[in-house]
Parts: structure tokens; sequence; C-alpha cells
């Protein structure tokens, strides 16, 4: 299949307003050609919404779309020529997957001599050669999975847009998928706007990942931005598996945390209350071989559970904080472990020091 | 040494339980379909002794034939008609928000409460030669005769389309209503204009819907009696009305089993012949 050219897409000030819900609040975002944005944010947040309003689904209530330049806020679904793969898949059960897959070609009354081979190719593309002739019924989920992705990228879509269309299968065929998508983005050159609830899936897959809350943007930015440069406390929990902690503002590039002094290499937010967000995997046991710039400090161990590839420690500071460290499961990282009710000394890097405001803003 | 497979064992004792428990529908069908249906056709061919004189009657008088016509042409008026009125409700009823959709089958359901016997004779007010309808027409200038709207096979149809609109209705709204709304959506999404998806998507997905509704109005009219009798003016002569005057003035007992058991014949043979025809089952198994 030929390279579609992926479309510019830009979001003005949308809003969405159901009498006093603000399903979508001001959110304005600017997507470049080819580019693959997850939305990501907790269920409720507006992911839904604002994909409903560049689909066309949804009018909004104030706020301007542009595809390309063009401005299409009033135009119709069927005439925007987006892919879109729905949360259900929304297969046709009455027709075959050859007929599912040949219906933008048929609604788009394109000769009906080209049907078959662009069929061919497209379930060729999504590995399902042959299955033009199988009922919906009788496949499994991550065919039919398939089978939406062949039918929304054969009319060779400039934008695709996917509603969690991973979150019905199980985690191994999720992965596998993941996988294959990100593939199939590079092959199509697409614009990918991509829902999710699930932040390793967006950090996996995109190029940038937008989070959403409570209907409005809260930051945009790469995978490892987002991890390392959280905009508030909000970003910081819903970004891979932190602990917050409330700490007090030292001056200077200190805070301190239950009478640790902590020490950051990043700027402190001006003003207001502070956190630190503290990443499992970031957290160190102290065995004196560590750099020495590190903030050091001893906590009591409360919990050891094992999960495989890793054990994760349960903590609590001498004033009972809760926290908790990651650690690898090879012989020589779990043996510094101590056993329970014992007291440990772990450290953090100032890199991984990460302060942010306490307020959402 | 017998082996026996105990989970050969547990499923016989299974089916033995779940024959016990069918048994209540089996005896109250047996009861209330076998055993009529088997002493009507007994009937049909007795008289003081085995006879085919009932049937020989039926298929050599004119009267029979020219009301089985009858009787079959009404019902599928009817049947039409109430599918090109009633598809618009329950696609209204199944697409509108919350109070909405209650309000429409209420109205749909409502006349349900009244019997057909009072439908029919208000029915017989406001068509007859002087009836609310011909009355207005001649005022607005549009007739100068009164039309003859009741009285014959029209005003039959006309009264039958309303008493068994809620049984096209139902079964639509109820297939309807399960059509996913984001099949719709997908349509669109796919570059499906309005016209488009509903032929290619909304209507192949609703004809279970269709199918049932049209087998009970059809199967219904057939045996209608109260609204043509009143309706018809004495010239519809349908075939529950055969059936009726030769019980009744004639104590024919069973020259009108005979009509039964030819018009019972008759619709299962239209069925089979429609099953050829469109795949029922293929349609109605859908998942
Ligand atoms: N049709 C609607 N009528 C009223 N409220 C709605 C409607 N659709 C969504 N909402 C509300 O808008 C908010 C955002 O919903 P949605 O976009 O579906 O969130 P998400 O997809 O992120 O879970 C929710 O609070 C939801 O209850
Ligand atoms: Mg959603």
């Amino acid at each position: 299949m030929a390279k579609s050219g992926g479309e510019r897409v830009e979001i003005r000030s949308a809003s969405k307003i159901y009498g006093s819900v603000r399903a979508l609040d001001d959110v304005s975002l600017d997507i470049a050609p080819q580019e693959f944005v997850s939305l990501l944010g907790p269920s409720g947040s507006g992911k839904t919404t604002l994909l409903g309003i560049l689909g066309g689904f949804i009018q909004p209530s104030a706020g301007t779309i542009l595809f390309g330049g063009r401005d299409v806020t009033f135009t119709p679904p069927h005439k925007r020529d987006i892919g879109i793969v729905f949360q259900n898949y929304a297969l046709f059960p009455h027709m075959s997957v050859g007929e599912n897959v040949a219906f933008p070609l048929r609604a788009r009354r394109l000769p009906k001599s080209t049907y078959a081979e662009r069929v061919k190719a497209a379930l060729a593309m999504v590995d399902l050669a042959g299955y033009e002739e199988r009922g919906i019924g009788q496949l499994s989920g991550g065919q039919r999975q398939r089978v939406a992705l062949a039918r929304a990228m054969i009319f060779e879509p400039r934008l695709i847009l996917m509603d969690e269309p991973l979150s019905a299968l199980d985690k191994q065929l999720r992965e596998t998928m993941q996988i294959e998508l990100r593939q199939l983005h590079k092959r199509l050159g697409a614009t990918i706007i991509y829902v999710t609830h699930d932040q390793r899936e967006a950090l996996t897959m995109s190029d940038r990942v937008a989070i959403l809350k409570d209907g409005k943007l809260v930051q945009i930015d790469k995978p490892e931005r987002l991890h390392d440069h959280p905009a508030n406390a909000f970003v910081a929990s819903f970004i891979g598996e932190a602990t917050l902690l409330p700490v007090e503002r030292l001056g200077g590039d200190s805070v301190s945390l239950g009478g640790a002094i902590l020490r950051t290499s990043r700027p402190l937010p001006p003003q207001g209350d502070l956190v630190l967000a503290i990443q499992t995997e970031k957290l160190l046991i102290e065995d004196g071989t560590h750099s020495p710039e590190r903030n050091r400090f001893s906590a009591r161990v409360t919990d050891i559970v094992f999960q495989g590839e890793s054990l994760r420690v349960f903590l609590a500071l001498e004033d009972g904080t809760p926290l908790s460290l990651r650690q690898p499961s090879h012989y020589e990282a779990a043996r510094r472990i101590p056993p329970i009710g014992e007291t440990v000394q772990i450290s953090l890097h100032p890199q991984d020091t990460i302060i942010v405001p306490k307020a959402d803003g | 040494m017998s082996v026996i497979d105990p989970s050969l064992r547990y499923r016989r004792r299974e089916q033995g339980l779940m024959l016990l428990l069918a048994s209540p529908a089996v005896i109250v069908i047996v009861a209330l379909v076998v055993i009529p249906v088997g002493w009507l056709m007994t009937q049909s061919v007795y008289d003081n002794g085995f006879t085919l004189e009932h049937y020989r009657r039926i298929f050599s008088e004119d009267i029979y034939w020219r009301s089985f016509t009858l009787t079959f042409r009404i019902a599928l008026m009817v049947t039409v008609l109430t599918l090109i009125l009633g598809y618009p409700v329950a696609y209204a009823a199944a697409h509108v928000k919350r109070p909405w959709d209650v309000l429409i089958l209420s109205f749909v359901i409502l006349p349900f409460w009244t019997s057909v016997l009072v439908r029919a004779y208000a029915w017989l007010v406001l068509l007859q030669r002087t009836g609310v309808t011909n009355q207005m027409l001649e005022r607005f200038g549009l007739i100068s005769e009164p039309l003859a709207l009741v009285h014959n096979e029209l005003g039959t149809v006309i009264a039958t389309v309303h008493i068994l609109l809620p049984f096209m209705v139902l079964p639509l709204y109820s297939t309807m209503q399960k059509i996913p709304r984001e099949l719709m959506l997908a349509g669109a999404s796919l570059g499906g204009g309005p016209l488009h998806t509903f032929l290619r998507v909304f209507l192949p997905l609703s004809l279970p819907g269709v199918v049932a509704g049209l087998t009970l109005v059809f199967v219904l009219t057939l045996g209608f009696y109260i609204t043509p009798e009143l309706l018809g003016g004495g010239r519809t002569i349908m075939i529950s009305m055969v059936v009726s005057r030769n019980v009744e003035l004639y104590n024919q007992w069973g020259a009108a089993s005979a009509v039964g058991v030819v018009l019972l014949v008759a619709v299962i043979a239209v069925f089979a012949l429609v099953g050829r025809i469109i795949p029922l089952d293929k349609m109605l198994g859908q998942k």
C-alpha cells in the first residue's frame, strides 16, 4: 500500500459542555503530519469526546478543528476521510471480513474491479491474508482488531483515530499489537491519534503523549520528558510507578523530606506547596559504591513482594511515610535487600529527584 | 468387565433432568396445540364415517376460492402497510433520547388496552359516509361525494392495519435498539453517507425484526374475524367468517374444520416458500 502522507491536525480551544459537565475544556493541540500522538487520561477525562470531535460525531460547544489548514469543524464524518478504529472494533456483523474491509471502497463508489486486489493487500498488511470469506463471528479478538485496522487503512487515510483499540485484548497480544501498530505507522506514514488509559502503552507507542484530566490538557510531551519533567503531581502520579511525598522548600536547590535533606539538579517550581515524585526504579539500596552526590536517607523495610523479573520493596521513613522501590530479582541485587523490619540506607540521584507543584495547573 | 464412562452416565442424568424440566412446557403444547389440531383434522374428514367431501367442496366451490384469495390479499396488503407505517415509528423510537422513546412506544401500545371491538366501532364512526373523515374532506372541498371508506375491503384494511401495528413496531423496535450505535458511526467514518450507511448497515441488521413483524402480522390477519365482520360490510368475506358461518348457520363442524386445515396448510406452504427464497434461519440466527 502506498504511503498516504500524514495530515496536520490543529485543535484550537475546543470545548464540549454537556449540561453542567465540561467534558472538554478549552483544549488546544497541534499535531504534526505523520506524528503518533496518544491521548492519555483516566476514565472520564474527555478522551473519547475529543476523538468524537475530531471524527465529526460530536459538535464542539466552542473551538475550531483544522485538518491540513482546512477548517473541518462542521464537516460531516463521512466527508472527513479519517480512518477510525473503535473501542469494540464496530465490525459489521452481517458482512464477511472481505465485505467489511471493502466498505470504504464501496462507500466511495470506486470501480468494483479494484476491490479484490485492494482488500487482499489490506488484509496482507495486517497478517490476515486469505481471510476474505470468513464471518466476523469466526474470528478471535485479535483477528477482529486486525480486520478493523485493515478496514480503517484501506482507503489510505492521512489521519487514523483509534479509541482504546487494544483494551479488549489480553496482555501478551496487546504487547504484540503495540509493536505491530508502531511498525504499521511507519509504513503507512499517516498521522495517528491514539486514545488509551494505559500509560505504558502510551509511552511505548507514541511520539508525544497528551495528558488529559477533567477535560483539560495538562501536558503534552515526548514520553521521556513526561517521565522526567512532569508538569505537576497529577502527571507524575500517572506516569510510571511513582510515590508522591510532600516535601518542604529549604531554599536554593534543597527540600526536606521528613527531616532528610534532598538536593535536586532541576530548578524548583517558583511557588506553592511541593511534592517529591519518586519512581520506584530510581531509588537504590546503598552499598557504598554509588556516586557521592546522591541524596541518602534511611528507611525501614516493611514488606517484600516477589514479582518475577523484579522485587518490590515497601519501606517506611522514620516518621512512618510509606514509599517503595524496585530491585531486580537477580542474585546480586536481591541479596542486598535486608529482611523485613531491618533499616536500610537508600539513595536517590539529584537528577532523579523530581519536585513538582502540588496543585494542578 | 464392562467399563462405563462416568461422564456418559452424568450426561444421561443431565438429559433426564432436562426432560423433566421441559415437561410442563411439553404438556401445555400437547394440550393446547397438538390435541386441538388433531381433533380439527379428524373432524375435517368425518361425517358419519370417513369422507373427503368437505375438501372436495372447498376445492370445487367458487366461494371458498374467492374467500381464500381475498384473505391472503388482505393479509398481504395489511402486512406491507404495517411495515411501511411501522418502520419509521420503530426507527424513531430506537433513536430518540430517553423520555421520547417511552412516549412513542406508549402511543403504539396504548390502543392495546382497548378492546378490538371498541376500536372497530371507532373506525366505523370515523370512516362511514357521514363520518368525521368524509365531513372534513368535504368541508375542505377536496371531495364532492362522500368516499366509500368502510363496509368494504378498504375499511377492513385500514382498521386491521391500526390494530396490528404494535405487532410490527415492537419486534422492529427491539431489533433496532440492539443495533450498536457505533456501527453507524463506523459506517459514516469510513465514508458512507447517511443513505449508504442506512441501506448497507442498518437495514440489513434490522431484517430479523422485519421478518418477525411480517410473520406476526400476516398470520394474525389471516385469522382476523371481528374487524372484517364489522367493517367489511358483509361483502368482504374472509376465511374466518366462512368458518364461523359453517358452524353458526349450518352447524357444519366438518366443513369448518376442513377450511381450518386448508388455511393451516396454506400458511405453512407460504412460509416454506418464503423460507426457500429468503434464508430466514441465517437472518434470524446471525450474531
Ligand atoms: N453524551 C454525553 N452526555 C453527557 N455527558 C457526557 C456525554 N458523553 C460524555 N459525557 C461526560 O463527559 C466526560 C468525558 O467523557 P469521555 O470523553 O467519554 O471520557 P473518557 O473517554 O476519557 O473516559 C465524562 O464525565 C462523561 O460522563
Ligand atoms: Mg472513552
